[in-house]
């Protein structure tokens, strides 16, 4: 073979090669969901997300820790939203090219690497101790606020910057002053984006478990968390109880399998929906 | 007459100082403070981590903490020696980034270079979508499946350890890597792979020539920040590594990573106490390294964005 030969044999070697090894990984992930749904299926009925754990956990369903994640949601978005927002917000339309912006984005972007066990020691000392909020529904979920701000500051920026500027002109031109067109104009056009980040940001914060370990998740809780300073069962910190200290580990396997996957179904759920609509959003701005 | 009029009024409208009077004001000064919260927030957790961490420092030395392997936090008096746990962190982040660095980069290039257009797209999404799947979901299938399995094969004496975590942790960390490298690989300019197709190199050529130099700043941000994710996670070593505060080895050694300490001891510690420091201390050893990788990736992601 001559030397053209050669890098031809290779250039179609590695390109096999590539495909392989994405191939091994679509083929990796399909096994595992497999593994998993065959568990799992067979339990995953409307009783199973209805029925609260009975008998130390070795039957019944899952509806309290379900509850109590979607609790620890709604808590953590109703503080994140406004602040992540407004921030964005700041970024895409107010911020100068001066020391606090650069401040201010080097702390967001740190916030975003902080180890979510991390938050779990913040959330710990300043939300249960100081405050004296105790281990509870509220602790937890400003803790998962805490978590989950980057994620929306970086994409409420993201849709404020992909208003067109025709649109501001276009409202300044009509004599709108700047806090009018950011609430006639830029926020409507940017509204919906937002929401994709949102719904991105609630994927994210239903599948942690770290954080909400030592600020208000409950190893076992009768009822459902009815005032904020109640403590909650959560869906991922259930699965973590029920592998890791069952009392009847062959009674309890069906209702781990179940629980992860409808905590797997829920969490991919969000995402996949946050991702789509955001693809989708996308495209549409660019015609 | 109304002419006139406009011109009246056009240039106290445009004095940006003016404009839109008071509502205007109070409306970019609340943004400002809300904002602010980004960094009122970091400084906290610096702060409440420091001032529940540091004084452990009455109690142990400082070269007792990070060269002492004794770590018996409940014994009278308590041995706070976290060499054991920083050996295990950064054990398991080293042996996880061995081995998803270069698979995630692979599945990058597929991605961005390889892969037809609808597979591309569905790649991206899937690279998205893994990154969402939560840690305990990987740390129950290392536990429940995993563990037993290498037990059996292997005759391990047990198969929660460094093996385990790592390879989990490696496919945790998988989905960040190949996102980020994927990015930087599509940002590199059309013309360059067109000059390098026109100059007869093959595709192979291309991407390892031209494009994977010219993208390396960002993948090595991307890398960083995968780097950073494994050695912060907490879930999947507390369920599969172990738990054993020794120095490990072997891969098949149980370790106890730092992460992992704090979640398994914080319920437990009565609060003031010296382990309850011990245990801040931890965290904000773990803070201090993140935000060195955090800051280290920023500056390879600015120089990448520069080239």
């Amino acid at each position: 073979m001559n030397r053209t030969q050669v890098r031809k044999v290779s250039d179609k070697a590695m390109t096999v090669l590539f495909y392989l090894s994405a191939l091994s990984l679509l083929l990796f992930i399909c096994g595992v969901a497999a593994f998993l749904i065959r568990r799992g299926w067979n339990i995953l009925s409307f009783d199973f997300i209805t029925e609260p754990p009975k008998d130390g956990m070795t039957s019944g369903g899952i509806s309290t820790p379900l509850i109590g994640t979607l609790e620890l949601i709604a808590v953590s978005m109703a503080a994140a939203i406004p602040i992540g927002v407004a921030t964005g917000l700041y970024f895409a339309e107010y911020a100068g090219d001066n020391g606090m912006t650069k401040v201010l984005r080097l702390s967001i972007r740190s916030l975003a690497g902080v180890p979510s066990v991390i938050f779990g020691l913040f959330g710990l000392s300043m939300f249960v101790i100081f405050m004296k909020f105790g281990s509870c529904l509220l602790s937890a979920g400003l803790t998962l606020a805490c978590l989950s701000l980057p994620l929306i500051v970086t994409v409420s920026e993201q849709a404020f910057l992909a208003v067109p500027k025709d649109y501001r002109e276009a409202s300044y031109a009509l004599g709108a002053t700047k806090a009018q067109t950011i609430f006639k104009v830029v926020f409507p056009s940017a509204a919906s984006t937002i929401i994709t980040g949102v719904i991105l940001a609630i994927g994210r914060v239903a599948g942690e478990t770290a954080p909400i370990m030592f600020t208000g998740a409950a190893y076992f809780a009768p009822n459902v968390a009815k005032s904020v300073f109640d403590q909650v069962m959560a869906l991922p910190y259930h699965i973590y109880v029920l592998a890791t200290s069952s009392t009847d580990i062959e009674a309890a396997q069906p209702i781990q399998y179940g629980a992860i996957l409808v905590l797997i179904g829920f969490v991919l759920g969000t995402s996949a929906v946050g991702i789509v609509a955001r693809a989708k959003l996308s495209s549409v701005d660019r015609r | 007459m109304k002419v006139t009029n406009m011109l009246k009024i056009a240039p106290r409208r445009t004095d940006s100082k003016n404009f839109g009077g008071t509502k205007d004001k109070i409306m970019s000064l609340s943004v400002f403070s809300v904002s602010m919260a980004g960094i009122i927030l970091m400084v906290f957790i610096l702060g409440f981590l420091m001032t529940n961490g540091l004084p452990v420092l009455g109690e142990s030395s400082l070269s007792e903490i990070f060269f002492s392997s004794d770590w018996y936090p409940t014994e009278e008096p308590p041995a706070l020696g976290m060499l054991p746990l920083i050996a295990g962190t950064l054990a398991a982040t080293l042996f996880s980034s061995v081995l998803a660095l270069p698979v995630s980069v692979a599945l990058a290039v597929f991605t961005a270079e390889v892969a037809p257009k609808g597979l591309r797209s569905f790649m991206k999404v899937l690279m998205e979508l893994l990154g969402f799947v939560p840690s305990i979901v990987l740390g129950f299938l290392g536990m429940m499946v995993l563990a037993p399995w290498m037990q059996d094969k292997f005759e391990m004496a047990s198969g929660l350890n460094l093996l385990n975590a790592s390879l989990l942790l490696g496919f945790l960390i998988i989905p960040v890597v190949a996102s980020l490298a994927e990015e930087a690989l599509s940002s590199v300019p059309r013309d360059l792979r067109d000059a390098s197709y026109a100059l007869g190199a093959t595709r192979w050529e291309t991407i390892r020539k031209v494009v994977i130099p010219y993208a390396r700043p960002g993948i090595t941000a991307g890398a960083l920040l995968g780097v950073m994710r494994a050695l912060g996670e907490t879930m999947v070593v507390l369920m599969v590594a172990g738990g054993a505060a020794i120095i490990p080895l072997a891969l098949t050694d149980p370790v106890r990573p730092l992460t992992s300490t704090i979640a398994a001891e914080m319920g437990e510690t009565p609060v003031g106490s010296a382990h309850y420091h011990a245990l801040f201390f931890a965290g904000l050893i773990l803070l201090v390294i993140t935000l060195g990788i955090n800051i280290l990736s920023l500056y390879f992601e600015k120089r990448g964005g520069r080239a």
